[in-house]
């Protein structure tokens, strides 16, 4: 089963690679990593959605906890939470497509931001299931280049506490 | 006043209340050198950098305070790394200090660079790379603060040569730490405490498996107390060897591969499996399926993340295991169990542990006895290294006294023993420190002699000479049909007089039984640095062996004479 976890750590140099090294070395496996600062400059959240079972997710949870860099974190799995994801892809895109591309793109509330001769870039935001939808959507007119975020996420309501 | 961040790093490890640094210099660490100078801090100079951890490890176990190293940059660096793994594993707080090359050219491949910081981030407990000299202060209290607290560990602190060589205005002293992310849990929760008590009360076989967290965290007079209150045998592991008293009628000396037969078997026999500062093992546990399969567990440690690791618990604590205990016997009442105690008298008496005739040749067992017997009542440190030797010094050196037996458990690194043995003398002056060691594992470190000499470190060197690298063979015996590769030596020096050529130095060589009593009495009392072989035979094994896959109740035992 996929677990989200929210990971509060300090802003410090080598925090990124502490905590891939910790999934890398103990075989836990990552299925996307966010990273960014937060209302806090000094202080960078992570959204980390890692594959495994309870066991395996406890184990992660309670790894994380030791590193001295990792302020607080979150199994965010079970609560009510708001996350998003972006992606932009680079479509073919010929005269007789892109007619049709562009409803696709209105029905996703898309929207394309660059032109090309020959291809449509499109930026899309949305939970996982959305942008997996979009981009089965394009494949079919030949997907040139992809790039997607990974999920950042929210608990919803108050700010979570510990 | 001005001063540079050197002597800003001196300083505040002088705050600390270091007292000696062991290390070796280079390019990278020169104003840290020329700081010391003008330091209380004594340095001693190992040979290699790697024994300047373990000496430092040695250090810490023996005095209880983070014990510190120093190494230059690049080379000095990755020489420290096994030491620094050897002292995670066994959790043992240890500052490391590297010198770097400038911040300047950090990332350039400059000459003697290596990214230090990088290779010990899954072995240290934390690390830093210092980017301003205003911050060693700071860094210096918080690395002292984490390596001692919480589950002790290694912490390294890597100075570029210009952060260590740049002007401040002023020192200012940290006395604070803010740390947080760093919060451990030192008391047991009060309801799982007392789920603990009436899991007691109710225990008809109640078994103690303490490790490593006793030593740590000073708890072996409230083990001893619980114990005794409750009448609960008492097993430990390598590393928890003197936290309970072995000749205590409810000690069981060690479990696990090599453990005690009776010890082994009474896990299997248990109905309550008290674990204190352990961590499960897989030389402990062997199959984990098997495990003390009659037995609930309980798990007591300071680490969360051990909790559950290896096996799955019915009742966990988190806290330091000191301080639970205490809480656990402001509970407990006093039990008996007189047909469990009978239990472990016989088995005690039916499955002992043995080595048959220790009278007409020489027998590595018997001289273990007989170094335990004459080091009884004194203040003694025996450190080993690993193989056959450190086996037989674990089940034979019957320990009395927290940290009398310092070993590496965790990363079993051979070359650990006379480092060691160096830092736990310089640690404790009056005490009598013998190092038990292999052919192979003195070879490691053998250059360290010339540290012990130049320090007038009068310690003893135990060394079992069986010309192989015996605990491999033995695998090869017992796993691939005695098919031996690469295990013979047959280029040995002569110890004797190797050891010789030392100043204030001397050698012994045992090859019967009868000359172990008196050589080991001399040796104990000539006050110079000593070593001692002992000409062993090749065939000896080790029992007994339990197989990585079985129970530990399914142990390959002792055969008896041929
Ligand atoms: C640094 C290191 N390299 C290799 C090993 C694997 N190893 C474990 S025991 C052993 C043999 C030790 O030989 P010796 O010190 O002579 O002790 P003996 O077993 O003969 O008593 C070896 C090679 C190790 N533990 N550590
Ligand atoms: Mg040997």
């Amino acid at each position: 089963m996929k677990h989200t976890l929210s990971v509060l750590v300090e802003n410090k140099p080598g925090v990124l690679s502490r905590i891939a090294g910790l999934f890398a070395r103990r075989g836990y496996n990552i299925d996307s990593l966010a990273v960014g600062r937060t209302e806090d400059p000094a202080v960078s959240r992570m959204t980390i959605v890692v594959e495994g079972d309870e066991r395996v997710v406890e184990q992660v949870t309670k790894q994380l906890h030791k590193l001295v860099d990792v302020i607080k974190l979150w199994d965010m799995t079970n609560e009510e939470y708001v996350d998003r994801e972006l992606i932009l892809i680079k479509v073919h895109a010929d005269p007789a497509t892109r007619a049709e591309i562009m409803q696709i793109v209105d029905i996703f509330r898309a929207r394309i931001v660059d032109i090309g001769r020959n291809s449509l870039i499109i930026e899309c935001t949305g939970d996982a299931g959305k942008i997996n939808a979009i981009e089965s959507a394009l494949r079919p007119f030949g997907l040139r280049e992809l790039v997607r975020t990974g999920k950042i996420a929210l608990a919803r309501g108050q700010k979570q506490k510990d | 006043m001005s001063i540079t961040g050197a002597e800003a790093l001196i300083k505040s490890l002088e705050a600390e209340g270091v007292e000696v640094i062991f290390g070796y210099p280079g390019g990278a660490v020169l104003s840290i050198y020329d700081a010391l100078r003008e330091s209380s801090i004594k340095h001693v100079l190992v040979r290699q950098e790697q024994a300047a951890v373990h000496a430092a490890s040695g250090y810490s176990r023996v005095t209880g305070r983070p014990g510190v190293c120093l190494a230059t940059s690049g080379p000095g660096a990755t020489n420290l790394v096994t030491g620094i793994a050897t002292a995670y594993m066994d959790s043992i707080p240890v500052i490391a200090i590297t010198g770097q090359v400038a911040t300047g050219m950090v990332g350039t491949d400059a000459f003697q660079e290596v990214d230090i910081f990088g290779i010990t981030m899954p072995i240290t407990k934390h690390n830093y790379l210092v980017q301003k000299a205003e911050d060693l202060p700071r860094i210096v209290r918080e690395a002292f603060h984490i390596a001692k607290t919480g589950r002790p560990g290694p912490v390294l602190i890597d100075i570029p040569r210009d952060v260590s060589g740049v002007l401040l205005e002023k020192y200012e002293p940290v006395t604070q730490v803010d740390l947080r992310g760093y919060k451990p849990t030192y008391r047991g929760h009060p309801s799982q405490i007392r789920n603990l008590a009436q899991m007691i009360k109710e225990a008809e076989k109640p078994l103690i498996y303490a490790g490593g967290g006793i030593l740590r965290s000073g708890a072996h007079e409230e083990l001893l107390a619980l114990a005794e209150r409750i009448n609960a045998p008492v097993t430990t592991t390598l590393l928890g060897l003197g936290g309970f008293p072995e000749n205590h009628p409810l000690s069981l000396g060690m479990l696990g591969m090599h453990g005690t037969p009776y010890a082994n078997l009474a896990v299997q026999q248990c109905d309550l499996l008290i674990g204190l500062g352990v961590r499960f093992d897989d030389r402990v546990t062997l199959s984990v399926e098997h495990f003390a399969p009659n037995a609930k567990v309980v798990h007591v440690d300071i680490d969360p993340a051990e909790i559950g690791k290896n096996v799955l618990v019915d009742l966990p604590i988190v806290g330091d295991v000191r301080l639970v205990l205490e809480d656990l016997l402001g509970l407990v009442e006093e039990k008996e169990h007189p047909e469990w105690i009978e239990e472990i008298h016989r088995l005690k008496k039916e499955y002992p542990l043995t080595y048959g005739d220790g009278k007409s040749k020489l027998r590595p067992q018997y001289i273990l006895e007989k170094l335990a017997e004459l080091l009884r009542g004194k203040e003694a440190i025996v450190t080993s290294d690993v193989g056959q030797h450190q086996m037989w010094a674990a089940q034979y050196g019957k320990y009395v006294k927290p940290n009398s037996f310092l070993t590496s458990g965790g990363l079993g690194t051979m070359g650990y023993g006379v480092p060691a043995a160096v830092g736990a003398q310089v640690g404790a002056p009056k005490a009598t420190v013998v190092a038990v060691t292999g052919d192979g594992s003195f070879q490691m470190h053998m250059a360290e002699l010339a540290t012990a000499t130049e320090n007038n470190l009068p310690i003893k060197i135990l060394l079992f000479n069986n010309s192989y690298l015996g605990l491999v063979k033995q695998l090869q015996h017992f796993f691939v049909e005695g098919r031996y590769t690469g295990v013979e030596f047959t280029g040995n020096p002569d110890f004797v007089r190797l050891v010789s050529a030392y100043r204030n130095a001397c050698g012994y060589r045992i090859t019967k039984p009868e000359e172990v009593e008196p050589v080991l009495k001399e040796a104990l009392h000539n006050g110079r640095l000593t070593l001692i072989e002992c000409v062993i035979s090749d065939q000896e094994l080790v029992y007994p062996v339990v197989p990585n896959d079985k129970g530990l109740d399914q142990m390959i035992q002792f055969p008896g004479e041929e």
